[in-house]
């Protein structure tokens, strides 16, 4: 039987299956934060079953946590609290924590895989719909509600039913500009929102190939977006390249042996998926999202659609925008770069290309919050925090910031605020806030301008 | 976890899709460190004005309505995987939610917290929708057993799919963990000849 990448990794790690029923699914990683895992804690307390491999475990506190003064006691006392809780939990069940401070600290999707937690053919889960992004790597990955982050304590297993297969193909060669941000925007604006419902998606095609690990990451992050519970890129040399010498990746021989085992799991020629969508590369342009759920993206140069339907109604009131109207040189006041989709060093790299030797415009307040402690370390160590200091933007310290809006950072009601998040929904970045969607590209132009710019002409 | 068998009760339209958990139960109240009291906050920036006022517009502070179902649009529980979707719901009182769609994450999460996601047909929807403003006096019958909701009192009924696992689970009142519990063995097997 010819099988896909999702196959093997999955078939490798069933320990039962229960008749007409689900399986038994054993997971390697187990990735938790704040937010999701102190009901799980106290449930477990309740039923008096221990912790079952916590040296399976990683934590960090990334969605609750301050940008400014992270030295300092944290004023809010329920963050405090929750954040207080992570930790005496982590300590009483040994399991490794990167607090608030420590240098491997950062958001759950970016600092596990810079520091090799996450490996191909692995099983990985977390309390968090974005655990998609590790699919980059070619593993398993996927969020899960508190109830299976307590099954995970308990037992290192989950009890699920295999997903179907979905494969999302794109090939040739991507424009100048067009970053992978506009790549998945494009897909999910064209599949929606829904289509990924009830299946693993795997990316393929030479876009994929061709991408950078980071790039990837942002392409499988937002598979949750389409629906997806997850996707997964194939492993290749890009992979193996990235996951070496990291701090938690295998060493020496153990790395080889591991490298011969990864170079089985692509999927193999001929396999049949349950469902296949196929875009060409040169279709692609920037993208920009002008509703309250991702999938309503449009190219930046091309206006939003007219439909009449009363769901697509209700979000364009709420984002007070016109049917058939263009999105250039709407006035924007807010920009934000970061969030587990687009806070990488590539990332803030593209970003200090464009806006060196440039100005922030004055109405705009521009946060720019690294995914991780040594996303933050990188962009001082390259001198890139010089550029955005000079421009006028706003270096915050790490964490999940604006893209949920749990801590201070909160988006003014009724203001638009072009992000490089991976969600739009009414009030996510504050309440009343209004989402644009966009590359970090079309953001760091934004901010420059005050205003929405055709980038793609700006450019060429 | 509360055993789940028939449920009568009126039901609540609430005609809106893509319903994502953000709505549900936005960010800013995700502080709290146990499962109880996220119900006060349900459908937050929907239910109150800003100033904190009732929204009088706003299904669930509409009179009329009541009971522990809730009928939703298509695509219901997208967004974040956060359970406090569920517990909100739950803590609201809410036993049944139907919609013509759910998200795969939210789904996991209700089941898990004996809130039983019923998915019909889009016609089926429209016709409980327009039941139910027409008369919000109708009562609905889940019954789980049979996998039937019916609009009582009227022919119309239909059926609904759930894993016979999960329908165990809830018709006992028992969950995953204790299942898994009883792999132990199987568990510790498996990791010891691991292949990969
Ligand atoms: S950055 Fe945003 S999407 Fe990513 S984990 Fe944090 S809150 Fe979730």
């Amino acid at each position: 039987m010819k099988r896909t990448l999702f196959d093997k990794v999955w078939d490798a790690h069933v320990v039962d299956s229960i008749k007409n029923g689900p399986q038994v699914l054993y997971i390697d990683k187990h990735l938790i934060h704040e937010v999701t895992s102190p009901q799980a804690f106290n449930e477990l307390e309740k039923r008096k079953i221990p912790i079952f491999r916590p040296n399976q475990i990683v934590a960090t506190a990334d969605h609750n946590t301050p940008t400014q003064n992270q030295h300092l006691p944290i004023k809010d006392e329920l963050s405090r609290k929750q954040l207080k809780q992570l930790s005496q939990n982590c300590k009483k069940n040994n399991i490794t924590l990167y607090e608030l401070g420590h240098e491997y600290n950062g958001i759950v999707h970016v600092m596990a895989p810079e520091l090799g937690i996450t490996q191909p053919g692995m099983t990985i889960v977390c309390g968090d719909s974005h655990t998609s992004t590790h699919g980059a790597f070619g593993s398993i990955a996927f969020g899960i509600g508190t109830s299976q982050v307590a099954q995970v304590f308990a037992s290192q297993c989950l009890l699920l039913k295999k997903p179907k297969s979905l494969r999302v193909s794109v090939n040739g060669t991507l424009k100048n500009n067009v970053l992978p941000k506009d790549v998945i925007l494009y897909i999910i604006s064209k599949i929606g929102t829904n289509a990924g419902t009830g299946y693993f998606c795997e990316y393929a095609g030479d876009v994929f190939e061709n991408m950078s690990m980071e790039g990837r990451m942002t392409i499988c992050n937002m598979s949750i977006e389409m629906g997806a519970r997850g996707g997964m890129i194939a492993p290749d040399q890009t992979t193996f390249n990235y996951v070496k010498g990291k701090e938690f990746a295998p060493k020496g021989r153990e790395f080889e042996n591991k490298i011969t085992y990864w170079k089985t799991l692509p999927t193999d020629v001929g396999a049949v998926f349950d469902k296949e969508y196929t875009f060409d590369a040169k279709d692609i342009d920037p993208m920009v999202t002008y509703g309250t759920n991702p999938g309503m993206g449009v190219k930046i140069s091309e206006n939003i659609p007219e439909l009449n339907d009363d769901s697509f109604e209700k979000s364009l009131k709420y984002m007070n925008f016109k049917k058939g109207e263009s999105l250039i040189n709407k006035p924007i006041n807010f920009v934000f770069i970061g969030s587990c989709t687009n806070s990488r060093i590539e990332d803030f790299r593209v970003a200090a290309n464009y806006i060196k030797g440039k100005q922030k415009a004055n109405n705009v307040t521009a946060w720019l919050v690294p995914g991780s402690k040594k996303v933050e370390a990188q962009i001082i160590k390259e001198g890139l925090k010089d550029i955005f200091d000079d421009a006028g933007f706003e270096l915050r310290q790490p964490g999940c910031s604006a893209c949920l809006a749990m801590n201070d950072d909160k988006i003014p009601q009724g203001e638009y605020c072009v992000s490089t998040s991976n969600r739009n929904f009414e009030g996510r970045q504050g309440q009343g806030s209004r989402t644009i969607l966009a590359s970090p590209l079309v953001a760091a132009a934004t901010a420059i301008e005050g205003r929405i710019i055709d980038i793609t002409k700006q450019l060429n | 976890m509360e055993k789940f068998t028939t449920l009568y009760s009126k039901a609540i339209p609430l005609a809106i899709e893509n319903i994502d958990t953000d709505q549900i139960i936005p960010a800013r109240f995700l502080k709290a460190t146990n499962r109880k009291g996220f119900g006060d906050n349900l459908f937050r920036d929907w239910r109150f004005n800003k100033d904190g006022v009732k929204n009088p517009h706003f299904t669930l502070n509409d009179p009329k309505y009541s009971g522990s179902i809730l009928v939703a649009g298509d695509n219901f529980g997208c967004g974040s995987s956060r359970e406090h979707a569920a517990w909100a719901l739950s803590d609201y009182g809410l036993k049944v939610i139907v919609s013509s769609f759910f998200a795969d994450i939210f789904k996991g999460n209700a089941l898990n917290n004996g809130l039983l996601p019923v998915q019909v047909s889009t016609e089926f929807l429209k016709t409980l929708l327009s039941e139910i403003t027409k008369n919000p006096e109708t009562q609905l019958i889940v019954n789980l057993e049979n996998q039937t909701i019916t609009v009582a009192g009227t022919p119309y009924s239909t059926s609904f799919e759930i894993d016979a696992y999960k329908k165990t689970c809830l018709i006992n009142g028992y969950d995953d963990i204790d299942y898994l519990l009883s792999k132990k063995n199987a568990i510790k097997a498996f990791e010891s000849a691991k292949a990969y």
